[in-house]
């Protein structure tokens, strides 16, 4: 037993993911937490406790976001606590609303996460080049895509793999998304469309890289005695796991995520997983470049290192396949609202484990799923298993 | 519910209506500059930098020479030794291409960055910048490179005064 309490999702919500919404940061909070709400069956009074997670303050140039977003996450009058882990913050969000129930403090909790990234002009990538150090790096004028090129490149180094291997992750991933009603990007598109597609970073090209997005996504926790009572489907976290590496990034092989196998070890040992591979129904890695699916795989144990793409090419992953990754359609597919769209990622296990995915649903009545995230100067992971 | 769920709510609008003062909003620009001190540790490698040297520091407990330097090892978390020169040459560990610049707008002379591992630190030691005086298509992963410098009068102690570093033979080190 891990932590005083079980912990289950009750309800999910989530907005349409867009590149440029109408709705405030604050609206798009309100929204989804009152469908998750809504559809926990729960109403804000039972509501003890809030956590809300969102990323960099730079991208709404709003200080305080935490503070700004609280009265539509329903957090007026509760204890509130905003997290921010960078990317992975989509997936810690859940995890940290986790130990608030597991603790035994609360029996129910609302986690909300929530990004608008089209406030920032010329583009949210300027808002980026502050990732990098401030003495060393940004005097040679930095981009945010460096990073992910110079990863991604390592990675088809120490494997010699070929961009075809890597492009077919974004062709899955975006027909995926066909079947999301918030997805931003759904398409069919080819291998050679990526490979065709402009050159920004090589190897880092157009359709390998996530759109920016405006978005919003929301979860009801509740203590096991609470989740009875109120539901008969629950849906456990069974699993957490978090790790960050040093920010000295230009130190690591960047090749192979070892963070994101510490947190996954640490989400497999409490879940009594041994076997991953055999024992995960679906898995919804994070996905901001195709690269990272195959990447975030690898780390997570859900293969060897290296054998990712071929998994892809074979179809393992596919909807169908022995073991679907991103049936979502992904950040690829359904967007990029960072932290949002980390907790899309759980909203769509949640969804898959109760069967109620739709068009989605993979088939074989999973049991068990995970989602991860990833963010920061490569160096941070956060994972979540959950179990039927 | 994803299946139960008939419509999500979020209102779509063209980013070019902004633009356009098709939408209401407010625009806000700030103005203000930051100016950082580079610390113990980078404040001496710059300087260093300046002289047309690299320096590391080093921590006797787990061996390691280390560029960047830094004033505690964070592996062993104590002080480093000391601080030990190392070479202005390296390997290229991982590279890329940019044809974009800082703010994402396109570029016509793409720029080559590069992880250099730097000679003289431990393996795997390496530093961001970027690759000059080679075809973009002609870089390859493993290649020895060599620093080039800013003549010492332009230098300012910063990582600018390596301009770039140039690929340079084996035998040539």
């Amino acid at each position: 037993m891990f932590g005083k309490k079980r912990v289950a999702i009750v309800g999910a919500g989530l907005t349409l993911f867009r590149r440029n919404l109408k709705e405030t940061g604050k609206e798009l909070a309100y929204e989804a937490a009152k469908m998750a709400l809504d559809a926990s069956g729960l109403e804000l009074r039972d509501i003890q406790t809030v956590v809300m997670g969102t990323a960099p303050d730079a991208f709404d140039g709003v200080h305080m976001k935490g503070e700004y977003l609280a009265d539509g996450a329903g957090a007026r009058g509760k204890p509130y606590v905003r997290v921010f882990v960078g990317g992975g913050t989509g997936v810690f969000t859940p995890l940290a609303g986790w130990w608030h129930v597991a603790s035994g403090q609360f029996d129910t909790c609302l986690v909300v996460c929530e990004e608008k990234m089209s406030s920032c002009f010329p583009h949210p990538a300027y808002a980026f080049t502050t990732i990098f150090d401030n003495i060393l790096a940004r005097p040679l004028g930095t981009t945010l895509i460096w990073i992910f090129a110079l990863e991604m490149h390592r990675y088809m180094h120490k494997h010699n793999l070929k961009k075809e291997q890597i492009a077919r992750v974004a062709v899955k991933n975006k027909k995926n998304a066909l079947d999301h009603p918030c997805a931003q990007l759904g398409a069919n598109i080819t291998v050679e469309d990526v490979l065709n597609s402009e050159v920004l970073c090589w190897p880092v090209q157009r359709l390998d890289i996530s759109p920016t997005s405006d978005g919003a996504a929301a979860l009801v926790l509740a203590s096991e005695d609470v989740a009875k009572k109120i539901t008969d489907n629950p849906v456990w976290i069974d699993g957490v796991g978090w790790c960050i590496d040093s920010t000295l990034w230009t130190n690591r092989d960047l090749y192979y995520p070892d963070y994101v196998e510490y947190a996954a070890r640490m989400a497999y040992r409490m879940a009594g997983i041994k076997n991953p591979p055999k024992e995960i129904d679906l898995a919804e890695p994070y996905d901001p470049f195709d690269y990272k699916e195959l990447h975030h795989m690898e780390g997570l144990l859900l293969c060897r290192k290296g054998e990712a793409p071929k998994l892809t090419e074979e179809g393992v992953t596919q909807r169908d396949g022995d073991l679907p990754i991103c049936p979502s359609g992904g950040l690829l597919g359904v967007g990029n609202p960072i932290a949002a769209a980390g907790l899309m990622k759980v909203c769509e296990v949640f969804w898959q484990l109760r069967g109620e995915a739709g068009k989605r649903q993979v088939p074989g009545d999973p049991r068990t799923g995970l989602a991860q995230a990833w963010g920061d100067l490569m160096q941070y992971g956060s994972v979540i298993i959950l179990r039927r | 519910m994803s299946e139960k769920i008939k419509s999500y709510p979020g209102f779509r609008i063209r980013t070019a209506d902004f633009r356009e003062g098709k939408v209401p909003y407010v625009a806000y620009r700030p103005k203000v500059r930051y100016a950082w001190s580079a610390g113990i540790a980078m404040s001496r490698f710059l300087e260093e930098l300046k002289n047309g040297r690299i320096i590391a520091t080093y921590c006797n407990s787990c061996g390691r020479i280390m560029v960047p330097p830094r004033v505690f090892c964070e592996e062993c978390f104590k002080p480093a030794d000391g601080w030990k020169h190392v070479k202005d040459t390296g390997t290229i560990n991982t590279y890329s291409v940019s044809f974009i610049a800082g703010d994402a707008s396109r570029i016509k002379e793409p720029i080559i960055v590069a992880v250099i591992d730097i000679d003289g630190a431990s393996p795997g030691m390496g530093i961001l910048h970027k690759i000059g005086e080679i075809d973009w298509k002609e870089v390859k992963f493993g290649m020895k490179v060599k620093a080039v410098w800013k003549p010492p009068e332009e230098r300012v102690g910063s990582i600018t005064d390596i301009k770039y570093f140039k690929p340079v033979k084996e035998e040539t080190l």
